[in-house]
């Protein structure tokens, strides 16, 4: 198995570079794809196919249970939104994923014949060892002659189908001039079915057909759980990114059309309704509002924007529709000018060497230098017999051969990634566990990442009943965040609303109506006459001629937060928050989480630097953000993990993604990634010792085919038991 | 000894059946969703009529 490919580059492995994305979304997508996250059984697909084919205009619904999606053919006049209603009436929760981005089934024909390629191995394995056995139980003479050539004639073909995968490997290494593990595993492979192939011309006792192709079969195994695990982390990545179907709303020349973002220019007008985000960068043109901005740079008090003011992508609006000129979009917006700096940090982290690259590294040559000194040897011992030199030398090739150092690797990562997988991590990189192992800091970020980024108001009791029972009348009149918050939270208290009349929503400052004939206000600090706190607040102007009172809010803790800070300082790891938050808050949820370092105000490139300081001190950090503030520190940490609501070019940035809103499963991540490694390590010592054992006895020249089968055998199950301790 | 004349034809094609046959399954793509394949069978939608 090929080592070196492991570590190939991280990011393409999971992540559909900008190019694939943008090409992938131009392509006219045929059918319809929805994402199933809770379907799990029998049941569940029979619900979903039973109702989606009954609506009129559908022509089939097919559910995949293993991809939780299905996939629907329907007249154009369908709608992915109609099909999500039908869903969440019989109580299916369902996203509309962009088709065009999902090629899973289509290319995953490399493991479809990888597949195919096993199962011939498997075939010729089983038929070979048959004949084998009757070898080895002492058939003679031309029994045994006829039984290698039968041997010969289904080991050879099948040699050159099912070992392709490994000679190409081989000869694109040895082109350029590196030595994989491939070359080996070729060179075994050739030189033992060309040395039995002339053993059987010769009426020889031992042909080594049989470990050829059991060879063949196990590596090609290995190389086969290998892809697997990365195409379940690579599927479930396209559909993190399939899931944010890009589209704006242009005011066109007929009026307002959804187009998608790709196909929008410098000088559009764009329509921005409250809850979106800003799909580009632009200048507002109509309008007043205010933006949550915390995605971009972890402030959480709202930011008020009024025409003529610039904005940014991946902001979102809050209260009022905004028309924004379109400044830069696509591939020019500011979203994608930090991709950049993503992109060299990275290839600073690429330089990583994996635990299977160091083995490559040293097994390769001393494996090369054994067969030819076993070879040299023989020819002096024997006094120039060709023949027996020649067969020691490739019996000593085939018995080092790296059967189960290829499984050893490969059989850990697909257990702890599947393992991790069911507790909703994604592990995005084939190093990314390695590295998780070796972490001593960890930094978090705030906002989005240890707290939701909802608002949640504190200190309602403070106020008195009249107060609330006017608050919770206005904010049920708005759809503003703040106001529903405060509205779920009234309602919970069991605050009966007062009565009031004509309320209206003025966009960008509150939500005005008349009480007792006095107008009453909830809204921003200036619009209620109010001196501004540095917290998140909303303030109430009842009109009774007092000062307006505060309501503040607390942003709401992440569920799993505390327990995961409290398991990682457990383990005796150094825990730090970053913020680009004010220091009120910051403090705040530092005191909460038991967090003793912590720093307010930290811009993006503050961050980077704190974590490559740290770094450069000799320290390995676990970075853990979501928003575009955190990008650069989290391609420049040692292993970074952003959560599924992170902005895109945080995710492709991070090695591991949480899928779930829980952050506790961080901190088993790190213990399963120290016990994951420590396998790995003993499956290396494993293989070792099982060659040990055998590259003596293949040195003296005792090695016969049936103990190069029992060693191979042997360790590749060893080692694959041992992986499989960690489900 | 003369019945390897038979014997090992016959291993041989019992053997070509089982790789035809799983050659034949991983064309059908029965192996795109396993888990659903599972499941689809506790399932007694189309026990009385066939899926039309």
């Amino acid at each position: 198995m090929s080592a070196t490919s492991i570590s190939a580059c991280p990011a393409c492995v999971a992540a559909p570079s900008a190019e694939t994305l943008a090409a992938a979304r131009a392509e006219k997508a045929s059918g319809l794809v929805l994402s199933l996250p809770t379907a799990h059984c029998a049941a569940c697909i029979s619900d979903v196919e039973r109702e989606l084919t009954g609506m009129p205009g559908v022509r089939s619904a097919r559910v995949n249970l293993t991809l939780k999606r299905v996939s629907v053919e329907a007249a154009p006049e369908i709608t992915p939104e109609a099909l999500i209603a039908r869903l969440s009436d019989i109580g299916y929760e369902a996203h509309e994923l962009d088709p065009g981005l999902l090629s899973v089934t289509e290319t995953d024909r490399r493991g479809r014949d990888l597949l195919m390629r096993l199962g011939v191995a498997g075939f010729a394995m089983m038929n070979v060892m048959l004949l084998s056995v009757a070898v080895w139980s002492g058939a003679e003479a031309a029994t045994r002659d006829l039984f290698h050539w039968i041997s010969a004639a289904i080991a050879l073909p099948t040699l050159v189908f099912a070992g392709q995968p490994f000679f190409s490997a081989a000869w694109t290494s040895l082109k350029a001039r590196r030595l994989g593990m491939d070359v080996p595993i070729s060179l075994a492979l050739i030189l033992s079915s060309a040395i039995s192939l002339y053993e059987t011309f010769q009426g020889g006792e031992h042909a080594y057909f049989d470990a050829a192709v059991s060879l063949c079969f196990f590596l090609l195994a290995g190389r086969y759980l290998d892809y697997r695990s990365r195409a379940i982390a690579r599927s479930a990545a396209e559909e993190l990114a399939a899931l944010e179907v890009p589209r704006a709303n242009r005011i066109g020349t007929e009026g307002d059309e959804v187009v998608p973002i790709a196909e929008l220019v410098a000088g559009d007008l764009v329509r921005v309704k409250p809850g979106a985000r800003m799909p580009v960068d632009g200048v507002v043109t109509e309008g007043a509002s205010e933006l949550d901005r915390s995605l971009l740079t972890g402030e959480t008090l709202p930011v008020r924007v009024d025409a003529g003011m610039a904005v940014s992508a991946g902001e979102v609006n809050l209260t009022g529709p905004l028309v924004v000129r379109v400044t830069a979009a696509g591939r020019d917006s500011s979203l994608h000018r930090m991709a950049d700096l993503v992109a060299v940090a990275e290839s600073a982290r690429n330089r990583y060497t994996s635990l299977a690259d160091r083995m490559a590294r040293a097994y390769s040559p001393s494996v090369h230098l054994l067969a030819l000194a076993a070879f040299i040897g023989w020819m002096i011992q024997s006094g120039g017999d060709v023949r027996l030199a020649v067969n020691v030398a490739s019996a000593v090739l085939i018995i080092t051969c790296p059967c189960a150092l290829a499984l050893a690797v490969p059989a850990v990562v697909t257990a702890a990634s599947g393992r991790l997988f069911r507790r909703g991590l994604l592990i995005k990189d084939g190093t990314a566990l390695e590295r998780l192992a070796e972490i001593d800091t960890v930094v978090f970020d705030k906002t989005g990442t240890l707290t939701m980024g909802t608002p949640r108001p504190i200190g309602l009791d403070e106020h008195d009943a009249t107060d609330l029972s006017i608050v919770a009348a206005l904010a049920a009149g708005s759809a503003h965040p703040l106001s529903a918050a405060l509205s779920a939270a009234l309602r919970g208290m069991g605050a009966q609303p007062a009565e009031i009349e004509a309320v209206q929503e003025v966009p960008g400052e509150g939500v005005e109506g008349i009480h007792h004939g006095r107008r009453v206000r909830l809204g921003r600090a200036d619009w209620t006459g109010a001196a501004a706190r540095d917290m998140t607040a909303t303030y109430l102007d009842a009109g009774d001629g007092k000062a307006p009172r505060a309501f503040v809010f607390a942003d709401q803790l992440r569920p799993g937060a505390a327990k995961a800070v409290a398991a990682l300082k457990a383990a005796g790891k150094q825990v730090v928050l970053l913020s680009g938050d004010a220091e009120a808050p910051v403090a705040l949820l530092a005191q909460e989480l038991g967090i003793d370092e912590w720093q307010s105000g930290a811009r993006p490139d503050q961050k980077a630097a704190r974590v490559s300081d740290l770094s450069a001190a000799g320290r390995r950090v676990l970075m853990v953000g979501d928003g575009l503030n955190d990008t650069a520190a989290l391609a420049g940490s040692h292993v970074s993990v952003s959560p599924a609501s992170a902005l895109d070019a945080a995710r492709v940035a991070s090695d591991i993604v949480l899928l779930g809103q829980d952050l506790e499963p961080i901190a088993e991540a790190a213990s399963l990634a120290v016990i994951a490694r420590r396998r790995i390590k003993q499956n290396f010592a494993l293989s070792l010792a099982y060659n040990a054992i055998a590259v003596p006895v293949a040195l003296v020249g005792l090695a016969t085919p049936l103990i190069a089968a029992l060693a191979m055998s042997a360790s590749s199950i060893t080692v694959s038991l041992n992986a499989l301790r960690l489900r | 000894m003369e019945m390897l004349v038979y014997l090992i034809p016959a291993s041989l094609l019992l053997g070509a059946v089982g790789l035809i046959a799983f050659l034949w399954a991983l064309r059908n793509r029965q192996f795109e969703d396993p888990e659903g394949d599972g499941q689809r069978f506790l399932s007694d939608d189309w026990d009385d009529h066939p899926k039309p």
